[in-house]
């Protein structure tokens, strides 16, 4: 139910004469349901410029929360809600923030019981409906591309690639291997073999907490391609209860090297490219 | 119609794959290939791939079509630069490039020619080759 124009133009000076009273019970209203979480001063400042976007957009002639003149009050509900989601508040916290104001014009009616304004209060109350639908959406969407931003956060900090030897690098693969993460995984691998040009690869699996047929897969996966490039992978940090569970689902690794430890891995891998290892026995101190 | 340049450096033959590949580009440089396989003696052959975006089953056939070519000639085939991307779409089509040796670039490429060379004159018999052992 929108506004008439009327009835906009009404609340909007009804809202500008009671300033002061409206904000007062507004911010107390807030206030009490944040217990301190917020400075006082910072919440009077949003409690105020709410209500000076919301007396602009009336006393414009707005008469719904989608029209043009009201596109000011969007942003200012857009920023308070935004602000809140980044604050930790939560989203009831937040929409109850705008519906305060229904409870706070009533206060500012108090003496006027006539039916007209009985309407009018029916008709704002509508529009700050609106105004906390728009809030809670506009929560909403912040907290998912939160989310999102700390989804691909995690994926590069936790896939790094490392040269090991001349000729040698490793992924030490720490966290459940989900296709998104095996998807990175596999092209920063294989990226780095060209970059490098390195002829063989370690993938440690010591941080993997389990291994089912899916994360066998996508290993699987990486490994062929690397061998379409001209690359040899080999497969390290296999744990005793992971060894067990992949005969027990019977995995097949075929030809490609397992080695329960990456320090065996990479000693293959020397022993392959012709370097020699040999243990020195300690020097002793004279 | 394009033709895919053969360059010869020492033993081995190089084309470097730059256009895209049709049906009579790939039949052309097989015939050319085979000819200069004959023609010059040479033991292998590098296909460098780096500049193709896009392998598909038909570039895939082509690659081990010229490999058996030039086995047959006795020269080893290695397909090299071979991108991640490429690599990546290959497996998940579950194409496999079947008797084609692979490296990460050219020079990894003519290093495994030259090694494979000098086992071929050292065992002549097909002895299986000693494991280089590492002391403990």
């Amino acid at each position: 139910m929108a506004l008439s124009a009327d009835e906009s133009g009404r609340l909007g000076e009804l809202l500008a004469s009671r300033s002061e009273q409206v904000t007062q019970r507004w911010t107390e209203i807030i206030a009490g349901q944040l217990r301190g979480r917020l400075s006082q001063a910072e919440l009077v400042r949003q409690v105020q410029e709410l209500h000076r976007a919301l007396v602009d957009a009336l006393s414009k002639g707005a008469v719904d929360l989608n029209a043009e003149d009201a596109t000011e009050l969007r942003a200012v509900l857009a920023d308070f809600s935004r602000g809140q989601a980044r604050q930790g508040f939560s989203a009831t916290e937040t929409a109850t923030g705008v519906f305060a104001l229904k409870e706070a014009l009533l206060t500012a009616l108090d003496n006027d019981q006539s039916v007209a304004t009985l309407r009018d209060y029916v008709a704002f109350s509508a529009l700050v409906d609106q105004m906390g639908l728009f809030t809670f959406e506009t929560f909403v969407r912040t907290r998912e591309s939160l989310i999102a931003d700390q989804a691909e956060q995690l994926l590069e900090l936790s896939t790094p690639v490392v040269k090991l030897w001349e000729s040698v690098v490793a992924v030490p693969l720490v966290g459940t291997l989900d296709s998104a993460r095996a998807q990175v995984v596999m092209e920063r691998l294989l990226q780095t073999l060209v970059d490098t040009g390195s002829p063989y690869a370690i993938i440690d699996i010591t941080g993997v907490p389990a291994v089912d047929t899916q994360v066998a897969q996508h290993i699987l996966k990486t490994v062929v391609a690397a061998r379409l490039m001209g690359a040899d992978c080999i497969i390290s940090g296999i744990r005793p209860q992971i060894a067990q569970t992949i005969v027990a689902l019977g995995i097949e690794f075929g030809d490609i090297a397992t080695k329960a430890s990456l320090a065996d891995a990479l000693r293959h891998v020397l022993r392959l490219t012709g370097v020699e290892t040999s243990r020195r026995q300690p020097r002793r101190e004279a | 119609m394009e033709r895919v340049p053969i360059l010869k450096i020492g033993d081995i033959l190089l084309v470097s794959i730059q256009v895209d590949m049709s049906d009579q580009t790939a039949v052309a440089l097989q015939e050319d290939l085979a000819e200069r396989i004959v023609a010059t003696g040479c033991h292998g052959v590098i296909i460098d791939i780096t500049a193709l975006d896009i392998v598909d089953s038909f570039v895939g056939r082509m690659l081990s079509t010229i490999a058996s070519i030039s086995r047959v000639l006795d020269a080893e085939t290695v397909v090299v630069g071979m991108r991640p991307a490429v690599a990546i779409t290959l497996v998940e089509l579950g194409l496999s490039l079947n008797g084609i040796r692979t490296a990460l670039n050219v020079e990894r490429g003519m290093e495994l020619i030259a090694i494979d060379r000098a086992d071929d004159r050292d065992e002549p018999d097909d002895d299986p080759v000693p494991e280089p052992t590492a002391s403990p």
